[in-house]
C-alpha cells in the first residue's frame, strides 16, 4: 500500500532529531489526535525504524505500515490508539 | 493481650469518629473480630458479602503489611500495633490542575526536548507534562530546602512559580542554600532565587513577595497557586501557612530538617491532616533550637528537598502516591527512614469537624507561639550590640554570660564570657556577681531572654541585660575589634 491509501490527520518529520526525541516527538504529535486518526512519521532508517514503531505500540497505539523511500527514510504510518 | 488498633481516618465513618481502639487479642483476625464485636458497623467496611477482607483495606502491624506477614492470621504479642489504612487514604490522587487548563497547555518543540525525561515517563508523559507546566506553586521560604524544591520545580517545568521570603542571603547560609551564591551575598533571598531560575528556565514565571508572610497577607497570595510549598523554619510561619491551605484547601507540601534528620508529609488535602492536627501546640519559645541554630548536613537539603519537590510533581500530574495521610522521617546519617501514618484531629480548630478558627485573622500566631512578650511581665531590658562593644573597651567591671550551647561556642568564638547552658542558670546563680551589671548573649538573642526570665523565677535580683539581636546581629560591631579588647 502506498501513503496515498491512509486517510492521513497529521504529518510529522523526525529525521533531524535522535532517538529518545525521535520517540517522545512522535508520542506528543500522536497524542494530540483522537482515537482513531491516522498520523504519518518521516524517520530515518537504522535506531528511529527500531525504536519509534516499538515504543508506540507499547504506547497502545497500532502501527499500520511502514513504507520504504529508499533514500534511507521510511514513512510510518500509525493509528491513534484508546486513550489511557 | 492488649493490642491497639489504629484506624485511618476514612474508615472511622464505621467506628463512631474512634481513632484507635484497644482489644484483647492473639492474631489479626481475632483482633479484627473485638473490634467488629465493639463497632459492628465497621465489619460492612472491612469484609465483603463472602466474610473476605475488602481489597482496598491494607492492613499493617507494627508498620508492616499483614501481606508480608502471615496475613490475618499473624500473631499479636502485647503491646502491637496493627494499623487500618484503607487505599484511599494514601492512594494516587486527582491531579490539582483540572484538565481544561491541562488541554491549553501546547508543548513547543524545543520544550519537546527540554522536557524529554517526563515525557518518556508513562506515569508523567504529555499529560503529565502539560499539568505540571499549567500548575502554579508557591514555596515558602528560600533558604536551603525552599531552595532545592524552587530549582528542582523550575528544571521541570512548573509554569509558575511563587517565591516568598523576607530575608536577604547570608555568608552564613551558603554551605547549604546551593540556590544563592557567593555574588548574592546581601541581596534579597526571593530576588537572587528569581534570577537563578530565570537562568535554568526562562520559560518558567516566577513571582517575588519579600514581605513577610502573615496573617494580613497570607490568604491574598496563596489564593493564586495550585499547590504551597512550606519550607520555612519557625513555628509562627508553619502554623499560618498551614492554617491558610486548610481554610483555602491547598495542599500544603511540608518539609523541616534538623542536623541530620528530615520529615516530609502532605498536609491539608483529602484524608491529610493539617499542620495543627499533627501538632495542636508549638514547643515554648527558646526552647527548642531553631535550624538556624542547630546546624545542617549538607546533603540533607538536596535529599529532602527533593522528596518535597517529587510530592509537588505528584499532586500536579495526579499520579503515583503521593505523602498524603503519611509521613516520612529520614535519618540520613545512620540511614534509617520511618514512614508514619498520619491522621488528622476530628477535634482540630481549623480543620475538624467543628472548628473554631475560620479565618487566619483570628489568630495572634506571634503570641499563639510564646513570641509577644507578656505585658505582664517585668520588661526586660535590652543593650545594643555598640553599647555592649564601648563596656568591653573601657574595661568596665561587668559579666557576660554565653548561653549558647558548645558546638554554638565552637563556632564563633566570644571570649570573656562565662559560659552557662540555661539549663544550668538556676543552680550556678551564685558564679553572677548582684552588684555588676550582668548581659546575656547568645545567637539570636531569644534564649537569652529566656535565661534573663529563668534567673528572675529563680530568685535572682541583680541588674540583667539581654544584647538585642544576639552575636549574628552583633558580629561586624564587636568582633572587628576582638584583638583591641582581648
Amino acid at each position: 500500500m502506498a501513503v496515498s491509501d491512509h486517510n492521513i490527520t497529521d504529518k510529522i518529520d523526525i529525521t533531524d532529531v535522535t532517538c529518545p526525541i525521535t520517540f517522545v516527538k512522535a508520542k506528543v504529535a500522536i497524542e494530540e489526535l483522537e482515537e482513531g486518526e491516522i498520523l504519518q512519521i518521516h524517520l530515518n532508517s537504522g535506531e528511529p525504524l527500531e525504536n519509534v514503531p516499538r515504543s508506540l505500540g507499547e504506547e497502545g497505539h497500532e502501527v499500520l505500515e511502514k513504507i520504504d523511500n529508499n533514500d534511507g527514510t521510511w514513512e510510518l504510518i500509525v493509528k491513534r490508539g484508546q486513550e489511557v | 493481650m492488649g493490642v491497639r488498633i489504629i484506624i485511618a481516618a476514612s474508615l472511622r465513618t464505621f467506628t463512631n469518629r474512634t481513632p484507635e481502639v484497644e482489644v484483647q487479642a492473639d492474631t489479626v483476625s481475632a483482633a479484627l473480630s473485638a473490634l467488629t464485636d465493639e463497632y459492628p458497623e465497621a465489619a460492612r467496611g472491612l469484609f465483603d458479602e463472602n466474610g473476605d477482607l475488602r481489597g482496598f483495606v491494607s492492613i499493617y502491624v507494627n508498620d508492616r503489611d499483614i501481606r508480608t506477614l502471615k496475613g490475618l492470621g499473624t500473631k499479636l504479642s502485647d503491646g502491637d500495633e496493627i494499623y487500618l489504612l484503607p487505599a484511599i487514604a494514601g492512594g494516587a490522587c486527582e491531579s490539582v490542575i483540572s484538565t481544561e487548563r491541562m488541554k491549553e497547555v501546547k508543548i513547543e518543540d524545543k520544550e519537546i526536548r527540554r522536557y524529554n525525561n517526563h515525557l518518556q515517563l508513562k506515569e508523567i508523559s504529555i499529560k503529565g507534562q502539560k499539568r505540571i507546566m499549567a500548575g502554579r506553586v508557591l514555596i515558602a521560604g528560600i533558604g536551603a530546602l525552599g531552595g532545592v524544591v524552587a530549582e528542582r520545580l523550575a528544571a521541570a517545568g512548573v509554569g509558575t512559580i511563587g517565591l516568598a521570603d523576607d530575608r536577604e542571603v547570608l555568608l552564613d547560609g551558603l554551605q547549604v542554600q546551593t540556590i544563592h551564591s557567593s555574588r548574592d551575598i546581601d541581596r534579597p533571598r526571593a530576588a537572587s532565587a528569581r534570577d537563578r531560575l530565570k537562568k535554568l528556565n526562562p520559560n518558567v514565571t516566577t513571582v517575588t513577595y519579600q514581605d513577610k508572610l502573615s496573617a494580613d497577607n497570607i490568604e491574598e497570595i496563596i489564593e493564586d497557586y495550585d499547590i504551597v510549598v512550606d519550607a520555612t523554619d519557625s513555628f509562627v510561619t508553619r502554623y499560618l501557612i498551614s492554617d491558610a491551605c486548610a481554610l483555602h484547601n491547598k495542599p500544603d507540601v511540608f518539609g523541616a530538617m534538623y542536623q541530620f534528620e528530615g520529615f516530609v508529609t502532605v498536609l491539608c488535602t483529602g484524608d491529610a491532616p493539617c499542620y495543627r492536627c499533627l501538632y495542636p501546640s508549638p514547643p515554648p519559645a527558646g526552647i527548642v533550637p531553631s535550624c538556624a541554630a542547630s546546624g545542617v548536613m549538607n546533603a540533607l537539603p538536596g535529599i529532602i528537598g527533593s522528596l518535597m519537590e517529587a510530592e509537588v510533581l505528584k499532586l500536579l500530574t495526579g499520579s503515583g502516591e503521593p505523602l498524603v495521610g503519611k509521613a516520612i522521617r529520614l535519618d540520613s546519617w545512620n540511614l534509617q527512614y520511618r514512614m508514619i501514618h498520619t491522621a488528622s484531629d476530628p477535634g482540630c480548630a481549623v480543620c475538624g469537624s467543628a472548628p473554631s478558627i475560620r479565618t487566619v485573622q483570628d489568630i495572634d500566631y506571634e503570641d499563639f507561639c510564646g513570641l509577644r512578650e507578656d505585658p505582664d511581665e517585668e520588661p526586660i531590658e535590652g543593650i545594643e550590640a555598640e553599647e555592649l562593644a564601648r563596656r568591653i573597651m573601657s574595661e568596665e567591671k561587668i559579666t557576660i554570660i554565653d548561653v549558647r550551647e558548645p558546638h554554638e561556642r565552637a563556632i564563633r568564638r566570644f571570649p570573656g564570657t562565662l559560659a552557662i547552658p540555661i539549663g544550668q542558670l538556676a543552680r550556678r546563680q551564685k558564679e553572677l556577681d548582684p552588684e555588676v551589671d550582668t548581659i546575656f548573649v547568645c545567637k539570636e538573642g531569644k534564649r537569652s531572654i529566656l535565661a534573663i526570665r529563668t534567673l528572675r523565677e529563680a530568685g535572682y535580683t541583680g541588674p540583667m541585660y539581654n544584647l538585642k539581636g544576639g552575636l549574628e546581629n552583633a558580629a561586624q560591631i564587636i568582633f572587628p575589634h576582638e584583638g583591641a579588647w582581648l
